[in-house]
């Protein structure tokens, strides 16, 4: 593999991950997020700190997992008081907090980020074969979730939380339990990306990224893993697909976005069920 | 001296995010769609005002060409994109809009470029006026006042005109207002118009004071404004000027206290969040969402 292959594949992997967890807290769950840059970067930057002062890989993704689930699950907290659109605007707030207060802390590198973290000791295939190996254990744990207890609790919270406590589901603790699992996942991509890209800047982590995210899952098919899993990959690869367009890739970009969603609101997802549905024989 | 300074630009800042989020709240408050493309209808109006004005040599023409262009684009966002979606979960119409705003952005900066179009003949952008002892900016001056006449119109269309009342009606309690003759279509129809007007007038008044319009003139918009209606609760006007000047003022004092610790837009969303935990339905708002 050339490194732009490996560098690609590396990607990909980060943003499945991210993707899937965020299915976990907006599709499974309901609690719309336009954050989840803000706990990808918690981590990411965790790591990054570690693995400056102490240079221990483990111990890095360590850190990262249990630095944006902190984060994840205060905002958790936020989600029982406030709801939908209200939510929505909150966590938007949490990734303009996080990145407007990284920008001004010099201990964690201001605007120029941190540079120069020392390397993980996989080298890049071997970064690679740990993030795709993690990248296929989050899809695997996403449908385990799906089909378990938990997932149909989640499901029950996202639809009618007044219908899921007369089942004897206590909507909050579910609530909380998206956010921490979901967020955690982002932290672990977090640590991820430091060992990708070994230099962090503050806007690699913004709302815009944020907004992709959520993107990629409405894209796919809001609650679907295999449409999320789609998605994310082929939302990553086309900005690099549509290279030949060159000065319009973001005109292009975004005018299938708007295609995308316009004649296919439910998502990937819904497009092969729509299908699945036609060719079964009557 | 300097706190009434800073008083006097965190009033201008609120009446120009004021400006910015009006119209979303009108559309807001009837769909319940986070419509993040009024960034991009507030961009086209900044674009339109300033090439009209460029053409023309007539800054009331090139407003007056931005208030005619942009009602139509808006009710062509809502007929073409939204009403389709609006039947799906609200984050549908969201990314679609979202979409709309990524390409409409690229395409502002392939056709007018990257460092965008400045006005060839703008006296007044440099011009300040001595108001007792405080110089105020005419272009903030004029925000002000098109802010005030705005919300003080709206106020008079929303209590005193059968059309205001209509859309009161229809935003509250659609099938009733219906089964009272009033059609709803037509009031959406009518509310991505005013919206888009309102954005158009904002985009102008904003192009105006910084002499300069960009492809990322619209940015701010796509997630202040959003913030702004939300904390003023659920599509409504007053709550709206409230969150904004509210929001003004906190940036304004809150760079000079804390702006060591954090920049501009965290201490903006800083104070949201606050008041969204306090008051987790809006500023001004009645109903739990």
């Amino acid at each position: 593999m050339s490194a732009y292959e490996v560098s690609v594949a590396s990607v990909i992997g980060i943003n499945v991950i991210l993707a899937i967890g965020l299915n976990l807290i907006s599709g499974f769950c309901g609690q719309i997020s336009l954050g989840h840059g803000a706990f990808f970067g918690a981590g990411a930057y965790a790591a990054a700190l570690v693995m400056t002062k102490v240079g221990n890989a483990p111990l890095a993704v360590a850190a990262a997992v249990a630095a944006a689930s902190l984060l994840g699950t205060v905002v958790g907290f936020a989600s029982l008081r406030v709801r939908s659109d209200f939510l929505a605007v909150t966590t938007i707030g949490v990734n303009f907090l996080f990145i407007g207060f990284v920008r001004k802390q010099a201990w964690l590198g201001g605007e120029m980020g941190i540079s120069a973290i020392p390397p993980s000791g996989l080298g890049a295939l071997g970064n690679l074969g740990l993030i795709l190996l993690c990248a296929c254990a989050t899809v695997a744990f996403s449908v385990y979730v799906n089909q378990s207890w938990m997932g149909f609790a989640f499901r029950a919270v996202g639809e009618d939380e007044t219908a899921a406590r007369t089942l004897g589901i206590d909507p909050g603790a579910y609530k909380l339990a998206a956010f921490a699992i979901g967020t955690a996942l982002a932290g672990l991509a977090g640590a991820f990306y430091t060992f990708f890209t070994q230099f962090i800047t503050p806007d690699a982590f913004d709302f815009i990224f944020s907004v992709m995210l959520l993107a990629m899952v409405v894209i796919g098919g809001v609650g679907s893993t295999f449409g999320v899993l789609t998605a994310a990959i082929g939302l990553t690869l086309l900005p690099e697909a549509i290279r030949f367009v060159n000065d319009y890739r973001l005109l292009v970009f975004g005018g299938l976005m708007i295609i995308m969603i316009r004649f296919a609101p439910r998502g990937l997802a819904g497009l092969a069920r729509a299908a699945f549905l036609r060719a079964r024989p009557r | 001296m300097y706190y009434v300074d800073l008083a006097v630009t965190g009033l201008s800042f609120g009446c120009m995010y004021a400006m910015m989020s009006v119209g979303l709240t009108l559309v807001y408050g009837l769909l319940r769609i986070l419509h993040i493309a009024h960034a991009a209808v507030f961009a086209l109006g900044a674009y339109v005002t300033v090439l009209v004005a460029n053409a023309t040599g007539s800054l009331a023409l090139g407003f007056l060409a931005a208030l005619a262009v942009t009602p139509l684009f808006g009710m062509a966002i809502y007929r073409l994109l939204y009403e389709p979606l609006l039947q799906y979960r609200p984050d549908v119409p969201m990314v679609a809009s979202v979409g709309l705003l990524i390409f409409m952005q690229d395409a502002f900066r392939i056709l007018f470029g990257e460092q965008g179009v400045t006005f060839k003949n703008n006296a007044l952008a440099f011009k300040t006026l001595d108001i007792g002892g405080v110089r105020v900016g005419v272009v903030q001056a004029a925000l002000i006042v098109a802010a005030a006449v705005v919300f003080v119109g709206l106020h008079v269309l929303t209590t005193r005109t059968r059309v205001g009342v209509g859309w009161r009606a229809t935003v509250s309690r659609p099938k009733i207002a219906a089964s009272f003759g009033i059609d709803p279509i037509r009031v959406r129809y009518l509310n991505f118009a005013l919206g888009s007007a309102l954005a158009a007038l904002a985009g102008g008044l904003v192009a105006l004071m910084d002499n300069l319009v960009d492809p990322a003139i619209g940015f701010v918009v796509s997630y202040k404004a959003l913030a702004i209606i939300v904390l003023g609760g659920l599509g409504n006007v007053r709550g709206t000027l409230l969150a904004s000047l509210a929001l003004g003022l906190v940036e304004s004092y809150g760079t000079i206290f804390i702006g060591q610790w954090l920049d501009r837009d965290a201490i903006a969303f800083l104070a949201v969040i606050a008041l969204l935990m306090i008051r987790p339905q809006g500023l001004a708002g009645v109903r739990a969402a």
